[in-house]
């Protein structure tokens, strides 16, 4: 590969928190993020559980420069945890943007690109209704012809914009002043995978040197969740289930997975840039590819073949064969159909060593992220690296495979590896 | 540019003016439009209550078997039939031996038609008056009776790679992106990368959206980014008039088959145009505004061009401009028209006010996650027949734009290279140069 890339900052956002040591933690103690809901009432819901980032535990408005308090306002829950994250990353790379940061920029805005995944936001209902009551009659009958009129006025001028799946990279980009190449993936749980292959070309192409790249999400609110549950995606549990059980990705018993929101902005940067400003290079990006599964059934779902093709692709990229991977992050939803895909994959690609390597999984702790989740699996991939562990025990960690197989049909694998000689 | 030559073999549309090549370019070339009223839902007493609309369409004339794809949402319905159009012009269906696996997609989609009915309804049979929000519990129970679960899935952005990918049978690498008006060129341009690297031999690119539904319209009826010329709607749509006031909404999709050279070659394709730059940038300014400079279009346009060689300030063996035709992103908002014309000023100099600039979208409307698709294909029939379609409804023009958009009448003119913009709500910026193929 052509201008080797490297991640030198990584910015999670979970159920435990801002940040990897807070995720770190949860793993190494294995703790379940998953807990009743909060953000709405689930109690008569399938599954009154989810992967919620506490309240206290992140304040958009104290994380961005003072300037941009006022643009929160604008902001939906996606939007705050991407600027969260990126701010975090930022800072764990030790970069000075032109936007944010203390001091002279370390990088020019016009050689700092922003790939982020995002999903379908939803808008949040409490705000539509408000403004739809408005257009009812007495008898709580809705007139699109009043709506028309006058309901709409309802709405806050900018409502569109805070629902824009655009807007995560919008935000982070003014905050940030990034001013090189910019995209917005949406591709469910591959979304960050595919920005951090985005990111790669755009750097290998020398159109940046430096991108923040990741993927954000929250569907947790009553239409997104309802989205997922029509899928059949969505595990049915009782409020006096224990939440740490009720993700088992790969079992036989798996019957579905949990919602959780968050993500992470991961800085990924040329070697030569990195290593010119003093940067600790977290781990490589050694292969990146990418495939689309071929089912008719693209919700729990997918094809073990094109997964295979997609991990094969990715371990000629960084010139390695099935024994020199030490360990892999799969998706691990908890969905039957997806999860023996991808276990399938594993066998076809990697041999019986697919089905011996250790595997850190991580729905069961932080639910699934949607659009996020693979940046919570790349930044738990690079973490495991830079320590050289695996949650609860040491490991040599040269190489790590990380697998997503999206809600669609959209697949990645990806292996980072430590630097050489570090 | 480095890597390897990436060309077009293969185009296809699904627009509000037609659903095949030759019938709408003819309307653009006379200057029409079928812009009319909205008559998906009652918008009569909405600020705008006219589009761009996508009339009497039938997806499953264009799928071997309409059984495999459910219910689409009406943007993977449109990119269906743009993406057979485009597959079956390429002639790839008719390879034998073709890898598929070394066929990848690439759309800038936007999202389906959202059922606002269902939500209002929904939201309203749980609304707890005096606490000012819905009771989540009856919300779940009233959608259970309203929501139509598989319609709403079917929604989502990535569903039209999907259901593309199973119609051919597509397992290369699979990507969408949505960056509002400027998704399609970015899909296309980042589609050429994939192909450069040699990561693909044949990309399906392009985009699809429709915001015609009651929250699409809504949204941009409260940001005042659409036209309310309701009584007048065919001279609504009016980019770089003194009197425009805001896009025209339209609906649809274009594709296209990107293919390395060799690949094309090596089994004697018929060779559209070879896409020689692509640049990218973001503003990073604003979330409602282009940064006044015209630095984020302007950056976007020279990077398209540095990679295609082109000196925008330098002139061919003929004399002419090298860049003999803009399809500018001319969305008829006064910000954009203004901004977009002074970045081209900025980048071309005194070339600027000599190379056509036409936006199609004064008789297409904006096709927002298509249009940069649509536009492109427009390109390439511009550099097939020789003849620019004109902006039209460019009866009183702004004093302040002072280039050549070839107002109200089609001309004729030898075209051999283009660039087209497209620039995105929240800042992205992208631009794309295509060329006649070089014997």
């Amino acid at each position: 590969m052509s201008r080797p890339v490297a991640i030198t900052g990584i910015g999670p956002v979970t159920a435990f928190g801002l940040g990897i040591d807070p995720l770190w933690e949860g793993l190494e103690n294995n703790e379940t993020g998953i807990k009743p809901l909060e953000a709405y009432d689930a109690t008569a819901w399938n599954c009154p559980f989810g992967g919620e980032l506490p309240a206290d535990a992140f304040a958009i408005r104290k994380l961005v420069p003072k300037h941009y308090r006022k643009a929160t306002k604008v902001m939906c829950r996606d939007i705050e945890l991407a600027v969260g994250g990126a701010l975090f990353a930022v800072n764990d790379a030790g970069l000075t943007t032109a936007g944010a940061g203390e001091g002279d920029p370390t990088i020019s805005p016009d050689r700092v690109g922003c790939h982020i995944g995002a999903g379908l936001i939803c808008p949040d209902v409490n705000e539509l209704g408000a403004a739809f009551v408005t257009s009812c009659d007495d008898d709580m009958t809705f007139g699109l012809d009043h709506w028309g009129r006058e309901g709409m006025q309802h709405l806050t001028p900018l409502w569109l914009l805070k629902y824009l799946p655009n807007m995560l990279a919008c935000h982070v980009t003014i905050v940030h002043d990034c001013q090189g190449p910019s995209n917005t993936i949406t591709c469910w749980e591959s979304s960050a995978p595919l920005s951090m292959a985005e990111s790669m070309r755009v750097i290998q192409r020398g159109a940046a040197d430096a991108c923040l790249t990741g993927g954000v999400e929250s569907r947790l609110n009553v239409l997104a969740t309802l989205r997922q549950q029509c899928a059949g995606r969505i595990v049915r549990a009782s409020a006096s289930d224990d939440p740490a059980t009720l993700v088992r990705p790969f079992a036989e018993d798996a019957a579905g997975t949990v919602l959780g929101e968050g993500g992470g902005i991961l800085v990924v940067e040329a070697i030569e840039h990195a290593r010119s400003r003093g940067a600790t290079i977290k781990a490589l990006i050694s292969g990146l590819a990418c495939t689309q599964s071929i089912t008719d059934n693209v919700l729990t779902e997918a094809s073990a073949e094109s997964i295979a093709d997609a991990i094969t692709l990715a371990m000629n990229q960084a010139g390695l064969s099935a024994n020199d991977i030490d360990a892999i992050v799969p998706m691990g939803l908890g969905i039957r159909g997806i999860d023996r895909a991808e276990l399938e994959a594993l066998r076809i690609s990697l041999g019986e060593r697919g089905h011996t390597l250790p595997r850190i999984l991580l729905t069961p702790a932080t639910g699934n992220c949607c659009a996020g989740h693979g940046a919570v699996q790349l930044a738990v991939a690079t973490r495991a690296i830079e320590l050289q562990r695996l949650p609860g025990e040491d490991a040599t960690l040269n190489h790590v495979l990380v697998l997503t197989a999206s809600q669609g049909g959209q697949n990645t694998a990806t292996i980072l590896s430590q630097e050489p000689g570090s | 540019m480095s890597g390897r030559r990436v060309v077009i073999t293969g185009s296809g549309w699904i627009t509000p003016m037609g659903h095949d090549l030759d019938s709408v370019w003819k309307r653009l070339v006379a200057g029409e439009t079928m812009v009319g009223p909205i008559d998906r839902f009652d918008a009569a007493t909405f600020p705008t209550s006219f589009a761009n609309q996508v009339r009497e369409y039938d997806w499953t004339k264009y799928v071997e078997n309409a059984a495999r794809h459910g219910q689409p949402g009406m943007h993977t319905a449109f990119a269906l039939g743009a993406a057979r159009q485009a597959w079956d012009a390429s002639g790839l269906g008719d390879l034998d031996g073709l890898d598929r696996r070394r066929c990848g997609l690439y759309l800038g989609s936007g999202e389906g038609a959202l059922d606002f009915n269902s939500y209002q309804k929904s939201t309203i049979a749980s609304w707890q008056k005096e606490l000012a929000k819905i009771d989540d519990g009856a919300w779940q129970a009233a959608a259970a009776e309203y929501i139509d679960g598989e319609y709403e899935v079917a929604q989502e952005p990535n569903e039209p790679i999907t259901h593309i990918a199973r119609e051919f049978g597509l397992r290369g690498p699979a990507f969408n992106c949505l960056t509002a008006c400027a998704a399609s060129t970015q899909a296309i341009g980042e589609a050429c990368d994939i192909l450069r690297r040699g990561d693909a031999d044949v990309m399906i690119s392009g985009g699809t959206h429709t915001m015609l539904h009651v929250l699409g319209i809504t949204g941009f009826n409260r940001l005042t980014a659409l036209s309310t010329r309701s009584e007048d709607p065919e001279h609504a749509s009016r980019p770089f008039s003194r009197s425009r006031g805001g896009f025209v909404m339209g609906e649809g999709s274009g594709v296209i088959v990107l293919e390395s050279l060799e690949h094309a070659q090596a089994r004697g394709a018929n060779i559209l145009a070879e896409v020689t730059g692509y640049g990218s940038s973001a503003d990073a300014y604003r979330i409602t505004d282009l940064h006044p400079d015209g630095r984020g279009p302007a950056a976007a346009m020279h990077a398209a061009m540095r990679e295609a060689g082109i000196d925008p300030r330098g002139c061919d063996a003929q004399g002419r401009p090298e860049v003999q035709y803009i399809s500018a992103h001319g969305t008829g908002t006064q910000e954009n028209d203004s901004i977009e014309t002074k970045s081209v000023k900025l980048v071309f100099g005194d070339n600027a006010p000599k190379i056509p600039m036409t936006s199609i979208k004064s008789m297409m409307g904006h096709l927002i996650c298509a249009a940069g698709a649509v536009e492109l294909i427009t390109c390439l029939l511009i550099m097939r027949d020789g003849v620019i379609p004109p902006t039209i409804n460019l009866t009183d023009p702004d004093p302040d734009l002072d280039l050549d958009y070839v107002p109200n009448v089609a001309r004729e003119a030898s075209v051999d290279t283009c660039l087209s913009n497209s620039f995105g709500f929240g800042g992205q910026n992208d631009t794309v140069v295509v060329q006649r193929p070089r014997s």
